[in-house]
């Protein structure tokens, strides 16, 4: 019935106006929730990012023996390749291209130029740079198929047990942070909600007499609840839009401090591409926090 | 109209209010429930309303049985009652022309007929002029006259009126009784729970007194005795 439905909804403008103290403390509330809730998004992206960033740095190097030929290390990587559909990504590195690259990273240096000059030759080794998605148990994998026989009189050496030490820790150390974020970011999520539920229930509460005067009259189950529900969807829009400018505007302004720590993440980019994921979770959080609040808080008074 | 049948209310755990109450009143009906503050008076009316459930018996309200009635009906019969009470339950953050509106909006009127009636309900009770003020606002006597305002609007077929003078002077008791009479008289049956002495005896109609939750007496025509 369309002329209900305005009735509703003019009475509940005309009560978020009229209660400003209450619908104010609500709103910030929602807000310092919602604030909770978009940075424990936000600190997800930034660990992500990070742990992307070292596992892409973590890789495998197998340097081959200096007459090993071309085809015989291209058999390798084949070999590689289809012992684990993992594998990101294998890069055949020539004895030319590693001194070129060498140059090419090093070549304004006259000590080190001094020194490649001196040994005469070019020291470097034919190699396959491996790159996986960082899981431990891949290193082993890859391991395992360089060294049967075929292939472990081809190599030289592999760095990898070298570092094993040094990956497994930084693989345990972000598998734990993402633990403990999620775990984290469950119990904030929950206090949040239980804080923006009981707020809306002393909104609620305050109107108590009113509710029970509008059963008296007669007015039916929406017509009481409908005004509240509507507030609180009136709550949650006002909490998201300034919740989303104010993580735009921190994002933006944190941006120079946060590249220093974490190079190569710009957080006002990382907010702007991740705009409509952020909009959806703050705005879904303070609707459905707020509209369903207030159905439960409500329920309980319109049993008279 | 309304029935009583062998109606006890016991509050938990043990407070008898009403016991064993039988009465009926017909349509067009001016009844005045008399008896001492806690007599059970105020739980009369709100079992008619629905607002509390006999303990044993029934509550007839238009040959319904109260008890049987689901919540969404149960609004609709209260749509047919006006209530007025001592304490004017009025709406705190409406206005007094949205407070007897509301009444109106309740019952799906549309803007048209609730800008015409509710001029007119608050010209005949004396509110015009307060139009935009806030029930805090009013005086004691017209936050209760706002009250009856709100109970007339909708025409509805009863009215309940809970002490609705204990609040106002004697001048104000009396234009309020002769405004009930007046309804009255128009067919509106009028339930009237009071203990003011004066009121019952002016008025001349029927009387039923009650007395720690018993009927002593229920007489047409009858006068003011505890």
């Amino acid at each position: 019935m369309p002329k209900t439905f305005t009735r509703i909804l003019k009475f509940a403008f005309q009560d978020f106006n009229r209660n400003k103290g209450i619908s104010i403390a609500t709103i910030f509330v929602l807000l310092v929730t919602m604030s909770l809730v978009s940075g424990i998004f936000f600190f997800k992206g930034m660990m992500s990012y990070l742990t992307a960033q070292i596992q892409n740095k973590i890789d495998i190097t197998a340097y081959f023996e200096e007459d090993t030929s071309e085809e015989d290390i291209l058999a390798v990587k084949e070999a590689i390749l289809a012992s684990s559909p993992d594998i990101k990504d294998i890069e055949y590195v020539s004895k030319d291209q590693a001194l070129q690259n060498f140059t090419e990273k090093h070549g304004d240096s006259a000590v080190l130029a001094k020194a490649l000059e001196q040994v005469g030759d070019n020291p470097f080794l034919p190699a396959l740079n491996i790159i996986t998605n960082g899981e431990t148990a891949q290193y082993e994998q890859v391991a395992n198929t360089l060294q049967t026989a075929d292939y472990a009189k081809l190599i030289n050496k592999v760095d990898y047990s070298e570092k094993k030490d040094t990956i497994e820790k930084v693989y345990s150390i972000t598998s734990n942070i993402n633990r403990f974020g999620i775990i984290a970011g469950i119990i904030l999520i929950a206090v949040a909600v239980l804080v923006v539920f009981n707020t809306i229930k002393l909104a609620v509460d305050s109107s108590k007499a009113e509710i029970s005067t509008m059963r008296i009259v007669g007015a039916s189950d929406w017509f009481v609840r409908g005004p509240f529900v509507i507030q609180g969807v009136i709550y949650g829009v006002i909490a998201f839009l300034i919740c989303i400018i104010l993580l735009g505007g921190f994002s933006y302004l944190l941006s120079p401090k946060l590249s220093v720590v974490l190079p190569g993440f710009d957080s006002f980019q990382y907010f702007l591409s991740n705009l409509w994921i952020f909009a959806l979770v703050q705005l879904g959080f303070g609707i459905s926090v707020g509209v369903i609040s207030s159905f439960i808080v409500i329920k309980k008074y319109l049993d008279i | 109209m309304i029935k009583f049948n062998k109606v006890t209310k016991i509050y938990q755990p043990d407070t008898v209010v009403l016991q064993d109450i039988s009465f009926e009143i017909k349509k067009g009906e001016f009844v005045s429930v008399v008896g001492k503050s806690g007599s059970g008076k105020t739980t009369l009316t709100r079992l008619i309303l629905g607002l509390e459930e006999p303990t044993e018996g029934e509550v007839f309200f238009e040959d319904r049985n109260l008890e049987s009635v689901d919540s969404k009906k149960i609004q609709e019969l209260r749509r047919k009652i006006g209530v007025i009470y001592q304490d004017y339950k009025l709406l705190p953050t409406k206005t007094v022309y949205e407070n007897v509106a509301y009444i109106m909006a309740v019952e799906g009127k549309t803007d048209e007929e609730i800008s015409i009636e509710v001029p007119k309900v608050l010209d005949i009770i004396g509110l015009t002029g307060k139009d935009d003020n806030f029930p805090s606002e009013l005086s004691g006597g017209e936050q209760q006259r706002l009250a009856i305002a709100r109970a007339l609007v909708n025409h509805p077929d009863l009215i309940i009126a809970d002490e609705p003078t204990g609040n106002l002077d004697p001048y104000n008791t009396y234009e309020v009784i002769n405004l009930l009479q007046k309804i009255n008289l128009a067919g509106t049956t009028i339930i009237l729970a009071t203990h003011d002495r004066e009121v019952i005896n002016k008025l001349g109609k029927r009387v039923i007194t009650i007395e720690k939750g018993k009927i002593i007496r229920d007489e047409e025509a009858g006068r003011f005795i505890i």
